[in-house]
């Protein structure tokens, strides 16, 4: 038997997982572009243990693998946890920071819908405090390096460890620009003199710039398409502008200008892939802002004072906990009872 | 151009109106029999005034109001009473309720009709009139039209008709306002008079463009005053009677509260009609116009005799082999037909034969990812996400914190949802349970009074009799104190064994005695004399002690895992 409404819009779960993945292809086409082939290995060896990890799970709780695999939920948490480490990082780190972020934080909490922190963001903080050498070995950009390795090479570096004869770590690899620009500062250099330095490019790093622009033009994308509100991506950016805008304008040379802070490091995709997650955010229109608005906050106060490179993924966690806070005390009023009538 | 409102939400489903509003209404053929429900309104079921194998004329009234919140049921046709008994009716819960059924002579004879100028009728006349013709309201809730003719103190300044229709596949109102405009119109100003409306305002959803332009002519025609034919934007549920309301006027009609305090009254075309028909025709409410469509060979709509069978309806339509079953209403509200020989009510605005392709089965649902889809189409604007939540794990004090009351039900929270929850059905079963929980609270109530009372009036009793014993202990004492001082040396002649004491022992007892025998005889008194509706509860209070126990035991029975 089944009940009213008999008719549904065709759209699903699924569907709506799928067409974020897509909206992350710019930015994973840009990062190849700018950074080689690496990325596609970590997201195919973080697909594979999502996956796998989910399928395992699934078994052990009981509940139906097929429909729940299909979800795509798994792949997304995947994709956007590759992309937030760096892909040279060894093998079994991607594969223990997917594990954890699936079966720790996911499944441990009752699986899809159920998590209260962004699985991909665990993953992130669980590698970043147990293995934080290898995670600060970001790829050198194109035309930066000395040398560059090709896609065998850097299978196995992924792998082995072991790099080509002849050439040093320090050749392929750098600090990002947040990390690069916090430890120049503390070396009393000035803001314009760091600017100049050749990693640095019009907005913010060379080539990740670029790959933040492509995770805009996703992020578009998703707003278009309705899968994802303005309210977050809006709230977030322009309280990170703000505050950023403010130091900037007291100190400009100590303190990035506020477009440094929105193309570096994780922002973008942050702003438009990792704090939409609909899981682990607030739902109504006013807890949107507070959630947005804290987590732009707490980013540049960690990117500026803090010791970790960026401030994204504990920024998103810290406010994932105030989440059911936020939505009970921002309940709208309801039709009818918003005492005001024509 | 009037200024018009927007309500919150709402979602915008293929129409599907054109498979059936393209034809005219027909006049459904008489079935083989009909099967008149005694309950086709909102409140009491009528009373049946008529016997088996009594011949009835078209228009003869079957059942009587019951109590103020009822309504009259007449024969649809002429014909012969042949039983008066509990039926399965038109109804989601498949239980039956009692129906007549008449066998139609074929004749379809009239009673006589009176025809009435409301003009020259007072508006109390006119009320008792519509409660007697059995005119209800069309649009689904089926309420006595006459109990919703008062403007009590109110001022109510537009009388908002509704002809939005909008959901999907139902076209009747559509096809009865291109056909009988002028009608719908003439009801309409009997519906103003009574309520003192200044202003009538009709809202039609602007897919229905035929409809529109006639009801925009009958209003020059008839050259009807302040009376305005609004073209509504399309979208569901904008045809529910709050979001009209909005719509039109930008008034919220929060839930529990009644739109006439706030100046407004809604009726569906339909509605209006038939008050006209009632009233200036003498012709009580005994058919309607249903859509029958989906998965049938000619969609249309028909005039259709209350009581025709369902399937003998859908088969004038043309039934359809692979036919998987039948909805009652609408796509987005309507329910499944737990029957089809049950007969149409007044509430059958549409039946919709379904398919597997028409209709689909959804997929299984997934847990809710917390997307606000819903959150975003709630007409009542509420968090249907939350309400959910609070449903499934049975948490009803908040769900009614979140207005879970505030629900219309609509349907299209469960329309967008991604994961195909079936979001309505958890909110019906959180109304349900709460009403039950409320019902026993209320029961209990009662029952812990009732028990406290019978304690306090129990030792009521007991003291008064104790004082009353006293005090003629007491006279007998100061009687005997005489007496005795009179009579002593014939006493202790009579009876010498007596001393005072085995006679003061001997009277105590006594009336222990006669308290202890009185108690036994009030006693039984509990529960004579019960009505019959007492003595039904205390079988199904016995019965379900009985399962209580029974689970009881089975539940000690069971072995501890």
């Amino acid at each position: 038997m089944f009940f009213a409404p008999f008719i549904s819009k065709p759209d699903s779960v699924s569907q709506i997982m799928l067409r974020v993945l897509l909206a992350l292809i710019p930015g994973i086409v840009l990062y190849v572009w700018h950074f080689g082939p690496a990325i596609l290995v970590s997201i195919t060896l973080a697909s594979i243990t999502a996956l796998a990890t989910e399928a395992a799970m699934l078994k052990l709780r009981g509940s139906p693998v097929t429909p729940f695999i299909k979800d795509n939920s798994a792949l997304l948490t995947a994709w956007l946890l590759a992309l937030s480490i760096p892909p040279l990082a060894p093998w079994w780190m991607v594969v223990t920071g997917t594990a954890f972020a699936i079966s720790i934080s996911k499944h441990l909490y009752g699986g899809l819908g159920n998590n209260p922190f962004n699985p991909a963001m665990i993953g992130y903080a669980v590698l970043i405090i147990s293995f934080p050498v290898p995670m600060t070995q970001w790829l050198t950009p194109h035309g930066l390096g000395s040398v560059e390795l090709n896609l065998l090479d850097q299978l196995h570096f992924i792998f082995s460890g072991a790099l080509p004869p002849g050439v040093s770590l320090d050749a392929i690899t750098m600090a990002t620009p947040l990390d690069t620009l916090k430890t120049q500062l503390h070396l009393d250099r000035p803001m314009q003199e760091i600017m100049d330095m050749p990693i640095y490019g019009r907005l913010a790093g060379q080539g990740s710039e670029a790959v933040a622009l492509g995770f805009l033009a996703g992020g578009l994308f998703l707003l278009l398409n309705r899968i994802i509100s303005w309210h977050i991506p809006v709230f977030y950016l322009g309280s990170l502008f703000a505050i950023a805008g403010v130091f900037h304008l007291i100190d400009p040379a100590h303190y990035a200008p506020p477009m440094f802070h929105w193309f570096s490091g994780a922002a973008m995709i942050g702003a438009l892939f990792i704090l939409t997650d609909p899981i682990t955010s607030p739902t109504t229109t006013k807890g949107k802002f507070i959630f947005a608005a804290c987590a732009g906050l707490i980013t540049y106060l960690i990117r500026t004072f803090g010791g970790f490179p960026d401030g994204l993924a504990f920024s998103t966690l810290l406010m994932n906990i105030c989440v059911p806070l936020i939505d009970a005390y921002t309940q709208p009023k309801i039709f009818g009872k918003k005492g005001k009538q024509p | 151009m009037k200024k018009l409102f927007k309500f919150h939400g709402g979602v915008h489903p293929p129409t599907n109106k054109t498979q059936s509003n393209e034809r005219p209404i027909a006049q459904a053929a008489l079935p083989s029999k009909l099967i008149v429900p005694l309950h086709q309104h909102a409140g009491n079921t009528a009373q049946p005034v008529v016997e088996v194998g009594q011949r009835v004329l078209k228009g003869q009234t079957l059942g009587k109001p019951d109590g103020r919140l009822s309504s009259t049921v007449h024969a649809p046709t002429s014909g012969t009473v042949t039983a008066i008994d509990m039926q399965p009716v038109a109804h989601p819960s498949g239980l039956p309720y009692l129906c007549i059924t008449l066998i139609p002579d074929g004749l379809d004879e009239w009673v006589p009709r009176e025809q009435h100028d409301w003009k020259t009728m007072s508006h109390s006349e006119l009320r008792h009139l519509l409660r007697d013709m059995g005119v209800v309201g069309l649009g689904g809730a089926v309420f006595p039209s006459d109990m919703k003719l008062y403007s009590h103190k109110h001022k109510i300044t537009p009388l908002v008709l509704n002809g939005a229709e909008c959901e999907p596949y139902i076209t009747c109102d559509d096809r009865l306002m291109r056909e009988r405009a002028a009608e719908i119109l003439q009801g309409a100003e009997i519906m103003r008079a009574l309520l003192y409306a200044d202003e009538v305002m009709v809202g039609i959803e602007d897919n229905k463009p035929e409809a529109i332009a006639a009801m925009r002519a009958a209003v020059a025609a008839g050259s009807h005053e302040r009376m305005e034919i609004v073209a509504v934007p399309t979208v569901y549920p904008g045809g529910g009677a709050k979001q009209l309301i909005r719509v039109l006027t930008g008034i919220e009609v929060a839930a529990g509260v009644r739109s006439t305090d706030l100046g407004v009254q809604c009726f569906n075309v339909g509605t209006a009609y038939s008050t006209w028909r009632a009233i200036a025709h003498g012709e009580p409410l005994i058919s309607r116009i249903v859509t029958v469509t989906g998965h049938v060979g000619e969609p249309q709509n028909f005039e259709v005799p209350f009581g025709t069978p369902i399937a003998e309806l859908v088969a004038q339509a043309g039934s359809l082999p692979e036919t998987s079953g039948y909805i009652m209403g609408g796509p987005m509200m309507g329910f499944p037909l737990p029957t089809v020989d049950a007969g149409v009510i007044k509430a059958t605005n549409c039946i919709i034969a379904m398919s597997d392709t028409l209709f689909p089965v959804a997929p299984p649902a997934l847990p809710c990812i917390r997307c606000t889809r819903c959150a975003d189409v709630c007409p009542a604007e509420l968090q249907p996400q939350e309400l959910y939540w609070f449903a499934k794990s049975k948490n009803f004090g908040k769900a009614q914190a979140y207005h879970l009351f505030d629900c219309i039900e609509c349907g299209a929270c469960s329309y967008v949802c991604p994961s195909h929850i079936p979001l309505v059905q958890y909110y019906q079963f959180a109304k349900s349970e709460i009403h039950q929980r409320e019902q026993d609270k209320q029961a209990a109530d009662r029952a812990r009074e009732r028990h406290e009372y019978r304690e306090f009036r129990i030792e009521r009793e007991k003291r008064e009799k104790a004082e009353r014993l006293a005090a003629k202990e007491k006279a007998a004492q100061e009687k005997a104190v005489t007496v005795d001082k009179a009579i002593e040396p014939a006493i202790a002649a009579t009876n010498p064994d007596a001393d005072p004491e085995s006679t003061m022992q001997f009277k105590i007892q006594a009336a222990i005695d006669h308290a202890k025998e009185q108690a036994a005889a009030i006693k039984p008194k509990n529960t004579e004399n019960l009505s019959p509706e007492q003595l039904a509860e205390i079988t199904e209070i016995e019965v379900r002690r009985a399962r209580i126990r029974e689970l009881a035991q089975s539940n000690v029975d069971q072995p501890k895992e």
